[in-house]
């Protein structure tokens, strides 16, 4: 058995799950922070000093933590995803491939549908929905719900919060919203 | 000393982000296609993958308390609760979940896509970035 092989996977739920779950008591103990990522683009506006009193505090100093922790993972994604790189095409479900095809999305191996996430594919009208749009709303909907999937699904829901229950009740419910109505809208027009 | 207002260049974070990063590349959760799997109930995948996440570290905060650990600068591990209400946990968490079902990804594998050289994954960033300067604008005008 070739531990290289092992860490290029990818790996079952069983082992992800809890590895990722890890990173929660990692950042407690030697970080002395709770988990979470989406403020780090308030951090950044607050450093561009955007005139809002949402962003008037001292971005570095409070934030810097965690831009360092979002730099981190993009090193992370490098390393997982380039230089210990799974060779092998992306294994997708028999019914979402079958589903995706009648929408015209082709499953081509990669980690994301090269026809919507390229400087081509932002350019039709699906692919500006999806990478704009719906960047725009992760960060909106982000702030408003005060937190994304690990400061609510998994740190608040962690510390049984009720107001993350609620959170994440509302990402899924947003998420079969457009997975089943507003996909087949996008694509089925193109 | 490092001067005022610089970012702390504390390695930990970095550290502690790039086995976040490497984990979720390998977990295979920043891939667009299975968060459509999980919308679509095709593949439990996902429903493993955050189900045990959630699972270990709730044991892990829960064992954390029980005992008093520290972190390693001395602050305790306590729990800040959210604010009260709901209306901006359902509003906020909807449009996050329509933005995360378009996008394929959430603010960390939006990270981890960047890295691995994927960069349209650049403008998500960048338009998450200036939906949070929208949502600050607007934020007394908001139910919450």
């Amino acid at each position: 058995m070739d531990l290289l092989d092992l860490l290029r996977g990818p790996w079952p739920w069983f082992v992800a799950g809890p590895a990722i779950g890890l990173v929660v008591p990692i950042l407690l103990v030697f970080g002395g922070r709770r988990f979470g990522l989406s403020s780090s683009y308030r951090h950044l506006c607050a450093i561009a000093n955007v005139p809002a009193s949402y962003f008037r505090y001292d971005g570095r100093r409070q934030g810097g933590w965690n831009l360092l922790l979002v730099a981190g993972i993009a090193i992370g994604g490098l390393l997982g995803g380039v230089v210990l790189g799974d060779p092998q095409p992306l294994r997708v479900a028999e019914p979402t491939v079958r589903a995706l095809e009648a929408l015209g999305v082709s499953v081509d191996g990669g980690f994301v549908p090269a026809s919507i996430f390229s400087w081509e594919g932002v350019r039709t009208p699906a692919g500006f929905v999806a990478v704009v749009v719906g960047g725009f709303l992760v960060g909106f909907g982000a702030r408003w719900a005060k937190g994304c999937t690990s400061g609510h699904a998994i740190m608040g829901l962690a510390e049984l919060q009720p107001a993350s229950a609620i959170a994440v009740a509302g990402f899924f419910a947003g998420g079969l919203a457009a997975t089943h109505l507003l996909w087949p809208l996008l694509l089925g027009g193109s | 000393m490092r001067p005022a207002g610089a970012i702390p260049t504390d390695a930990r974070f970095v550290a502690i982000g790039a086995y976040f990063g490497f984990v979720l590349m390998k977990a295979e959760v920043v891939s667009w296609y299975r968060i459509q799997e999980m919308f679509r109930f095709d593949a439990f995948h996902m429903y493993g993958v955050i189900g045990t996440a959630v699972l270990v570290a709730a044991i892990a905060v829960w064992a954390l308390r029980r005992f008093g650990v520290r972190s390693v600068d001395g602050r305790p591990v306590v729990t800040e609760p959210m604010p009260d209400g709901w209306r901006r946990y359902a509003g906020g968490g909807l449009l996050f979940g329509v933005g995360w079902a378009l996008t394929g990804a959430c603010p960390g594998p939006i990270a981890a896509l960047v890295g691995a050289g994927l960069w349209p994954f650049t403008i998500v960033f960048a338009a998450a970035w200036l939906g949070t300067l929208c949502y600050g604008l607007l934020e007394r005008r908001l139910p919450h």
